[in-house]
């Protein structure tokens, strides 16, 4: 028990390394180091040398959000199969049938989204 | 000794952590120094060219060079841009990249990382993390290049990430398991790398892998051509080197998730451990370099329906294979 969870606190400790990195060399060291005179022109965004126009929070291309929808959905899918593939041994001949339903029904789901012509990028 | 799985933990453990914990940091910051380097070096091979040759023996320094060069200019925030986040993404990008090697094993015994039950998961599921700083960079920007291709950046990675998922599903029903070190131990008691039964997977894995990387011919987001760099056009100095910092590191995890699935991880004759994993990730850098050189960006479309419409069914084939020939044989 004390093994498992000495793992993730190894884990815990790698994200405070992590973090610890870059804010000792953008905040403490950094600022030692770099200069900083911020002038109109070096402000501005870039635009390939043109004067900049207008905001880009602009709406987008609506394909971006059926992807992300599929995306939830086949993860999940992924996530499923994880256990199952872990204890597949254990479970025999009745694991593989389940997960072949399983799959199936998601199949079908790719194929409607397919011939819905979801997956065209155009 | 200083044993991290000390039961209940004491001093020495926790030191043995700490020690694991920044010698696996500056042996990244090792690699990613030399992996850039080996990257032009090759590349410039390749091309018939020299590579870097000036700074140090064998220009060995140049990488150095360049990350001081990076320290000591300026960090220019946009005036349009939302400063708060703007500043905040790197960090973001970055703290999953480091925080994945913590599930790699690079040595039969976990001296430096982590034994961790569900280390496959951990590695899909923290590097997906990334994705939200490089989103959020593009969109604190406030740059239309940047919005552009951060949005192609998230649709790639999350496009891809299914495939990549699925084909690790194939190692985990050989091995049993989703610890990394058990499907090292499986593979090195079986005496086949996985490489040879899960051609499918692996097939799938390496492109899958290579699009999660970001790297040509995958590499929309950042197509220099047309987008300006990407996400990180507006971003300079050390803020830029975190962004740049966080892909090679990718590069170094992915070559160790690789190594440790499909060829076996430490396991081999002869050497030891450590030095066959650094052989088979070194491996996989070189072939990712060599791909730089030879292989033209991609179509956007072509892209996507790459994805879903070869990689993800191949991936479940996989599967499914997989599962039919364990319960018969």
């Amino acid at each position: 028990m004390f093994q498992y969870w000495n793992g993730y606190l190894f884990v815990a400790l790698f994200i405070i390394l992590g973090i610890l990195l870059p804010v000792a060399s953008l905040w403490v060291i950094g600022p030692l180091l770099r200069p900083n005179h911020p002038t109109q022109g070096k402000r501005t965004t870039y635009e390939s040398g043109l004067e900049p126009f207008g905001d880009a929070r602009v709406r987008y291309n609506a394909r971006y959000y059926l992807f992300a929808l599929l995306f939830v959905v086949f993860d999940v899918e992924t996530l499923f199969l994880y256990p199952w593939a872990v204890s597949y041994k254990r479970l025999g001949m009745f694991a593989l049938v389940e997960m072949l339903i399983f799959l199936f029904l998601l199949v079908i789901g790719l194929v409607y989204a397919w011939r819905k012509k979801v997956l065209e990028w155009t | 000794m200083w044993h991290w799985e000390a039961n209940p933990l004491n001093g020495p453990a926790v030191l043995g952590m700490v020690i694991g914990g920044v010698v696996i940091l500056i042996l990244t910051l090792l690699v990613v120094m030399y992996s850039i380097y080996w990257q032009r070096k090759l590349i410039g091979w390749i091309q018939w060219r020299i590579g870097p040759n000036r700074v140090g023996p064998f220009g060995l320094l140049q990488t150095a060079a360049d990350v001081i060069k990076l320290l000591i200019k300026e960090d220019v925030v946009p005036e349009k841009a939302d400063r708060a986040m703007f500043l905040l993404a790197p960090i973001i990008a970055f703290v999953p990249a480091f925080t994945v090697l913590a599930a790699i094993p690079f040595s039969a015994h976990h001296v430096f990382t982590a034994n961790i039950s569900i280390g496959a998961l951990f590695y899909v599921a923290l590097s997906a993390i990334t994705i939200h700083g490089v989103m959020l960079g593009a969109w604190a920007s406030n740059n239309k290049y940047s919005l552009i291709g951060g949005m192609r950046s998230a649709a790639q990675l999350i496009s891809y990430e299914i495939p990549l998922g699925l084909s690790i599903v194939g190692v985990v029903l050989m091995a049993g398991s989703i610890n990394l070190n058990d499907i090292v131990e499986a593979q090195a008691k079986s005496g086949l790398w996985y490489v040879i039964p899960q051609i499918l997977g692996f097939i799938v894995f390496m492109i899958a892998s290579t699009a999660e990387l970001s790297r040509t011919p995958f590499d929309l987001p950042e197509a220099e051509s047309e987008l300006v760099a990407g996400y990180h056009t507006e971003y300079s100095g050390f803020r830029f080197a975190f962004f740049m910092l966080t892909e090679y590191v990718y590069l170094f995890a992915m070559a160790g998730l690789f190594a440790t699935l499909y060829l076996g991880g430490w396991s081999g004759p002869l050497l030891p451990g450590w030095l066959w994993f650094a052989i088979k990730a070194f491996l996989y850098i070189s072939f990712q370099f060599w791909l730089q050189a030879t292989m033209p960006r991609m179509r956007v479309d072509q892209l996507m329906s790459f994805s879903w419409k070869v990689l993800l069914p191949l991936a479940l084939v996989n599967i499914v294979i997989t599962a039919v020939v364990k319960a018969f044989v």
